[in-house]
């Protein structure tokens, strides 16, 4: 786009300056107005079916569409301002609903359709298509996979097809039939179940395509859309994670251009569900003569600050990496006065899925947010080794890992253990503090995904009874140990971390923002991958 | 009058000269008849004298929108950097039309020699003839007449021994009316859906393949060796009205006419003279009350426009409407134009690709609105919402299936409106349709 020569043209009398070739709905964008529009999608090859986004062009003999109409020099072009462009649009609603059921109530797609949003902003009040005439019916197919198809409710844009056409590149839907009995149609022997194929309910602007695992769960409007990092890969997609208190219900992906475009994988979209099970640890826990026992945080601070003052020799850290960096930081200053071995595992696919219309995104082999920055922070991938050291080590913090496949009595041969986690696995039973921790949905933080770009979260619920936050727990431990001030919040901690890790540096939450930044040294090479 | 009868002393004959004429099929029968040498002499040609020479004698589409054919190749990229494509459209789906047909079925060679000559022009290796797939018997003619050329090296590496290599395929149509469209006929040779394609970019640029296409119609194309035989001059001076309308046009006429049939008349030619000279007039004790002339996708013409109109492309539009493919459909005092209009807006219904939103709905709901006139159930202001809706088909899509629903329509209204009225009122008793 850069090496392209600028135009100048007014939208609705607003100018601006875009370079050659672009589609006059884009430019739009740019001058804040929105042309209505179906079957366009930014992500998709443009189609110019829908006929909605008709726009005058002052000079032109007729209305032109503007995803498909490249900018001139000086056009003046008029979308609201135009009253043909305006009795075009109205036209194609009303072509729209005479088949299209108005069973909004029942809907799911009610609150963030596309028909229902135009309808409302400038469609005619009454239908002029005859009652006694019957509407278009179709049963309601299963598409396989996630998807569901309501054909009645199919306004035919066709990003559905293009998206498996072209992006997906498996052709397994199309338009079948003709005239006003066209639907959607998928190949007779295959379903819908490419492992990026949910997208295509995100893609759909009406209820015609909607997701079996969200199926009447919720309303749209009832929902808090916060922004997010999927946890279920390294790729680092950015979502939003959409939540009705005290639950996430679905997850949607959030466009960024660097990393996932407008596009998440189907495996992503279910990561939800591990962030509202139920079986969490609500209150910290510490040992008394062998039994854990609730206490409040002070309590369970002073114990687990006693336990890390009284290690003497080697301390061994074990890490999941779907901590946060702050997090990972933090211990690793906690644990700093001894000679730690500090270690992740992550679990691995065997082999990644790519999409292949966007290159360089993939459903990646290893299925956790941050292995990146669990290595960059000090974090080797020699678990089983430190594992084998837990039984004659001084202290050992586990964080978040369920210590799955270590022997069942390791823990309990350690000197000294504080165990952090969402929940309480069998073997943590014989720690000596237990500290109940946040999930990803509950607090803020920043992930490294596997291209060496961090990545903020924020917190979409609460975290369940006295959770807390990571960061926020071993932040309070070092002040307990005197070897800190409290911390103000995430992006003190995050502040910390960048002014004494070089990789980091330059970067706050500021800059990072809602799109991320690539660390200093992912600039030149990928970090560990 | 065309086959199977001899010629009105009328008619202008040049495309349909061997109708009827059998011999006239086999590449023997037509060198015979001075053919393929309008290709030799092209073939000492450069590619641009062609395109000139087609451009002076002014030769305009035959297909239904009458664009310039030699600007068309003109278009054709200077440069050749890729292959070339041309691609004769022989769907001839536009109701009422049957022209194309019959230059296939009488004079094969005729129509290879004209697509071997602008192949040549455009620089083009490649020629598809996308034939309308019911014409079994002309795509059985074609295949017979291709194989013949091949044998007799007027086609394949060598074309006529000279340096230029051309090869030409059959292709036949599934039955979908779209296919006609150029750009849905390039996406059916591609072996996808007929779809239209939005423009631009436009043919000439990126075509069949995505490579640089041209696409002409059968009698266009079939038009171009008599060209080159007798010279620009002699085809410009084919013109009795207009002279931006040039040569002959072939006109299909069909429905309640005493002589059906193809009659090939030259540009500007009288369609008075035509309906009641050489189609014979009315059926006894009738009276013509509307034609439609191009095709069932162009506005019908009452009595009084019709006897009054000339036949080429700019005397068409002086009376609102258009020449077309010259497939011209006569309606007599007893034809029914309700149902009449039912019946061509339930063909474009049916026919509709789906992609427009305009089209797909508008058409069905035009039928249905018709359906409710016929069955005496209509009311006034669903002539007001035929005609509304009719402007909101018109002019708004990717191509113009809607329009040509549109436009038969709400001509009719417009000029037929007390039929119209009397379905509504009572004064006639309501036709059964099935709905």
């Amino acid at each position: 786009m850069a090496d392209r020569p600028p135009v100048s043209l007014t939208i609705d009398g607003v100018e601006v300056t875009v370079p050659a070739g672009t589609m006059i709905l884009e430019a739009a964008k740019l001058a804040g107005v929105l042309v209505p529009h179906y079957c366009y999608h930014p992500g998709l090859p443009i189609a110019g079916v829908c006929r909605m986004c008709l726009v005058e062009i002052e000079g032109a003999p007729k209305l032109q569409i503007g995803c498909a109409t490249p900018v001139a020099e000086g056009q003046s072009v008029l979308v609201n301002r135009s009253e043909e462009a305006k009795r075009a649009r109205q036209g194609v609603l009303e072509f729209l609903l005479i088949h299209h059921p108005l069973d909004c109530p029942i809907c799911d797609q009610a609150g963030e359709c596309e028909l229902q949003d135009y309808v409302f902003q400038e469609g005619q009040a009454r239908t002029r298509y005859s009652p006694q005439f019957p509407k278009r019916f179709n049963p309601v197919e299963d598409f396989g996979g996630d998807v569901l198809y309501v054909p009645n409710r199919c306004i035919l844009c066709t990003r559905c097809v293009r998206f498996m056409d072209h992006v997906a590149d498996e052709a397994v839907l199309n338009v079948s039939e003709r005239g006003d009995r066209a639907f959607i149609g998928i190949h007779p022997d295959r379903e819908l179940d490419h492992p990026w194929s949910g997208n295509v309910v995100d893609l759909c602007p009406v209820g015609s395509l909607i997701s079996k695992d969200f199926l009447h769960k919720a309303r749209a409007w009832e929902l808090d859309k916060t922004p997010s990092i999927c946890t279920g890969c390294s790729q680092g997609c950015n979502v939003n994670l959409e939540s009705r208190s005290p639950s996430v219900v679905r997850v949607k992906p959030r466009s960024n251009l660097d990393v996932n475009r407008y596009f998440m994988c189907d495996h992503g979209r279910l990561t939800y569900r591990a962030m509202n099970r139920g079986d969490r640890i609500e209150a910290p826990l510490v040992s008394d003569q062998g039994h854990l026992m609730a206490v409040d945080w002070d309590h369970a601070l002073a114990r687990a600050a006693e336990v890390v003052k009284a290690a003497s020799g080697r301390a061994v850290a074990l890490v999941s990496p779907s901590t946060s960096n702050e997090a990972l930081y933090l211990l690793q200053q906690v644990v700093r006065s001894l000679e730690t071995t500090a270690a992740f595992r992550v679990e691995r696919a065997a082999s990644e899925i790519p999409l292949p219309g966007v290159p360089g995104l993939a459903l990646r082999e290893e299925r956790a947010p941050n292995a990146a920055g669990a290595r960059l922070l000090g974090f080797s991938e020699e678990f089983d080794a430190a594992a084998s050291e837990v039984d004659s080590a001084a202290l050992v913090i586990v964080l978040g890992d369920d210590l799955r496949g270590l022997e069942s009595d390791a823990l309990s041969l350690a000197a000294r253990v504080i165990y952090l986690g969402t929940a309480l696995p069998d073997l943590a039973r014989t720690a000596d503090v237990v500290l109940p921790v946040a999930n990803t949905a509950e607090e803020e933080g920043t992930f490294i995904n596997c291209d060496g770009r961090v990545q903020r979260y924020f917190q979409a619920k609460p975290a369940p009874g006295m959770a807390r936050p990571a960061w926020w727990v071993f932040a309070e431990l070092m002040h307990e140990l005197d070897i800190a001030e409290p911390l103000s919040g995430a992006a003190e901690a995050f502040e910390q971390l960048a002014a004494s890790v070089p990789s980091f540096e330059g970067l706050s939450y500021e800059v990072l923002g809602l799109r991320g930044a690539e660390l200093t040294a992912a600039k030149t090479a990928r970090v560990g991958r | 009058m065309g086959y199977p009868h001899k010629p009105h002393p009328n008619e202008t004959v040049v495309l349909s000269e061997h109708f009827g004429d059998a011999e006239a099929r086999s590449y023997d029968g037509w060198v015979q008849r001075g053919g393929y040498e309008a290709l030799k002499k092209a073939l000492a040609m450069e590619p641009p004298a062609v395109i000139d020479e087609v451009k002076a004698a002014g030769l305009r589409g035959r297909g239904g929108a009458g664009f310039p054919a030699g600007v068309k190749w003109d278009f054709m990229p200077k440069k050749k950097t890729q292959p070339h494509y041309l691609c004769c459209n022989a769907d001839e789906s536009e109701p009422g039309t049957f022209k194309d047909r019959e230059i296939m079925r009488w004079t094969p060679h005729g129509l290879i020699e004209g697509c071997l000559i602008a192949a040549h022009a455009i620089r083009a290796e490649t020629v598809y003839i996308y034939i309308r797939g019911e014409f079994t018997e002309a795509i059985a003619i074609m295949e017979r007449a291709l194989a013949e050329a091949y044998d007799r090296g007027a086609l394949g590496k060598r074309v006529m021994g000279s340096e230029v290599a051309i090869d030409m395929y059959v292709h036949r149509g599934a039955g979908a009316y779209i296919c006609g469209e150029e750009t849905a006929l390039m996406n059916s040779i591609e072996g996808k859906r007929g779809n239209p394609r939005i423009r631009p970019p436009f043919p000439a640029a990126v075509g069949v393949f995505s490579k640089p296409t041209t696409i002409n119609n059968v009698e266009t194309l079939a038009s171009v060796p008599h060209i080159l035989n007798r010279g620009a001059a002699w085809y410009k001076s084919l013109c009795l009205s207009n002279p931006k309308s040039t040569g002959t046009k072939l006109m299909s006429v069909c429905g309640h006419i005493a002589k059906p049939g193809n009659y090939e008349v030259t540009m500007g030619f009288p369609m008075k003279d035509l309906i009641y000279d050489l189609c014979g007039g009315m059926q006894p004790g009738r009276t013509l009350k509307a034609v439609i002339p191009g095709g069932s996708s162009v506005p019908v013409l009452n009595r009084e426009e019709a006897e009054g109109c000339v036949l080429d492309y700019e005397g068409c539009v002086e009376k609102g409407t258009m020449l077309g493919s010259g497939g011209m459909i006569v309606f007599d005092d007893s034809a029914d134009m309700v149902y009449q209009m039912m019946r061509i807006a339930k063909f474009y219904a049916h026919e509709s690709c789906a992609q427009c939103t305009q089209c797909r709905e508008g058409t069905g709901w035009t039928v249905r609105i018709l359906q409710k006139i016929l069955a005496g159930e209509g009311a006034l202001q669903d002539l007001d919402l035929l005609l509304d809706i009719g402007e909101q088909m018109t002019g708004k899509t990717i191509c113009v299936l809607s329009d040509s629903c549109a436009a038969p329509v709400g001509s009719a209204i417009r000029k037929f409106r007390g039929e119209f009225e009397a379905y509504i009122n009572g004064a006639r008793r309501p036709v059964a349709v099935a709905v």
